[in-house]
């Protein structure tokens, strides 16, 4: 027998000075700071900051530090340490047609104007282990071309637009202020302006098994990899004692723009259509992630038929969030003991039925010897028993 | 409107470019500025119209670069506001949680606003951080122009 009891002060107290000697490790090894985490551990820095929904790389690189690397948690904590900062506003929406570009690439145009911009890539490593990293070393200076980029990049979507072969992404009429997740909750139908700030904010995990699962054939998709670019983007807000617009800082960004194979409908002819992946610092695989998952959901849209699991907004967006998973999961580590002994309650008068189902069916419910006519006796049997 | 590339137009233009420049300075570097500033002319008297505060903005972008609003995620920044006995208000918004780098840029708002001080903060501050930053904005783009590929083509023997 269970009974509700008080207690774990001390223990919980104690957890925490463990936990805390747990996260130093050895004494005899430098401790590590949140700005080496920031400098060093930047994409980590990227993720935690992408799906904690919260630009600050201080604080997203402190978070990692508290939760010795683990990535949930430093999101979760970043999200919790968001609900105690007041909201000013809304900024403007950046612009990354006027990003300072450190990498862009094409996997659909070979000669796009400004070429093909490798930029900090793992792509073309060879993921052999470098061992020499054991040992701190100076860092060479990287090569520097003798002119910058382009001033202007432009976005491969708009060299196909022209010729009408690519969808247009045009603000609707009046260009209307998004709903906002972070005040709001999930609701369904969900337009496109919410499902992207759910992506935004999603696990790349999830949406990667997502984005993967419509490649494999769960949902008609062929995705071509139209532009991926990432840099430097200013944030621009309009503070209420100005009035007018002022650039308040720089925000790294990571964007993709899938391009998809459309068939068309009675009033639309052929064309490629959009998904689109947008996320904090250098974040690619997220961003191409999101954008196969964007256009998965578009398919409703575009007269689609809905037959995967990423074409469905419900599964996806009501799935995708790992704080609200991690919460949900996790919380069967809370005291369930009221609810596990009803269980076990349950659980022995059920074996008693039985045991008593048993006797009866050996002697009047066994077919080898027919039911006598007596068709419901087990049932009665057990449930008096 | 204005960015960090570009050269700023309209009415508030001039003051649209020295606080973008003054939010990407380095606080240090400010700091500095600031008491090199003070040895040379005398601050009026100040008060706080806004002590610093930090908070958030909900960053916005749009569907596939140009199409429709939706909120990509916050960002945390820091403002204030100081105001001299004239009245004029010296404004500090910067991305991120440093309090005195939003409080540095309150005060060169402020002094840069004064006709008799802002040619010499021009020369001597916003100019040269002006060019360090689009120095290293080069700098950047030059390293990843190092990482464009030149493709060429394999003729048949």
């Amino acid at each position: 027998m269970y009974v509700a009891v008080k207690g774990g002060e001390t223990a919980i107290l104690n957890s925490h000075e463990l936990l805390a000697a747990a996260r130093r490790g050895d004494e005899g090894v430098p401790e590590i700071s949140p700005a080496q985490i920031r400098e060093q551990m930047r994409l980590g820095v990227a993720r935690v900051m992408s799906e904690g929904a919260l630009y600050d790389e201080e604080l997203a690189a402190l978070a990692l530090k508290q939760a010795a690397g683990d990535q949930v948690e430093a999101i979760f904590l970043l999200r919790a340490y968001r609900t105690t900062l007041p909201r000013f506003g809304y900024s403007l929406p950046v612009d990354s047609g006027r990003m300072n570009i450190r990498r862009r690439i094409s996997a659909a145009f070979k000669d796009l104007p400004g070429g093909q911009v490798l930029g900090p890539t793992y792509d073309y490593t060879q993921r052999l282990l470098d061992f020499s990293l054991h040992a701190p070393a100076a860092c060479k200076l990287p090569p520097c071309a003798d002119e910058p980029l382009p001033a202007a990049m432009p976005r491969v979507a708009d060299l196909l637009g022209h010729e009408g072969l690519m969808e247009a992404e045009l603000p609707p009429a009046g260009d209307p202020a998004p709903g906002d997740l972070s005040r709001e909750p999930l609701r369904f139908p969900a337009d496109r302006a919410t499902r992207l700030q759910n992506l935004a904010r999603g696990d790349e995990g999830f949406l990667l098994a997502m984005g993967y699962s419509t490649q494999r054939g769960y949902a008609n998709s062929h995705p071509f990899a139209g532009e991926i670019r990432m840099g430097e983007v200013a944030l621009e807000i309009v503070p209420e004692e100005l009035g007018f617009p002022i650039a308040i800082g720089e925000i790294t960004l990571t964007e993709c723009q899938m391009i998809n194979q459309f068939a068309g409908s009675s009033t639309v002819p052929p064309q490629f259509t959009r998904g689109y992946g947008l996320a904090f610092g250098e974040a690619e695989r997220k961003a191409m992630a999101m954008a196969l998952v964007d256009r998965a959901l578009r398919a409703a849209e575009l007269g689609e038929e809905v037959v995967a699991p990423a074409q469905q907004p419900e599964f996806v967006l009501s799935h995708s969030d790992n704080v609200e998973a991690s919460g949900f999961v996790q919380h069967l580590k809370l005291p369930h003991y009221v609810d596990f002994q009803s269980e076990l309650e349950l659980l022995r008068k059920m074996r008693k039925r039985h045991e008593g189902r048993k006797k009866v069916s050996v002697t009047e419910g066994n077919p080898l010897f027919g039911t006598g006519g007596k068709a419901h006796t087990e049932i009665a049997v057990g449930e008096n028993a | 409107m204005t960015d960090f590339s570009g050269e700023p137009s309209g009415s508030h233009a001039q003051r649209q470019h020295w606080l973008s420049i003054l939010a990407l300075a380095p606080c240090a570097t400010l700091e500095q500025a600031l008491q090199q500033t003070l040895t040379v002319c005398e601050p009026p008297p100040l008060g706080w119209l806004r002590k610093p505060q930090s908070g958030l903005y909900m960053v916005r972008a749009r569907a596939g670069g140009t199409g429709a609003q939706f909120n990509l995620g916050e960002a945390s920044v820091t403002r204030c506001a100081v105001q001299d006995d004239s009245g004029r208000i010296g404004v500090g918004y910067v991305r991120g949680g440093n309090a005195r780098h939003a409080e540095l840029v309150a005060l060169f708002d402020l002094f840069l606003q004064n006709d008799e001080s802002r040619p010499q903060l021009l020369a001597t501050v916003i100019g040269p951080l002006a060019e360090r930053q689009a120095a290293a904005r080069e700098t950047a783009s030059r390293e990843a122009a190092a990482t464009r590929v030149n493709f060429y083509t394999l003729a048949r023997e």
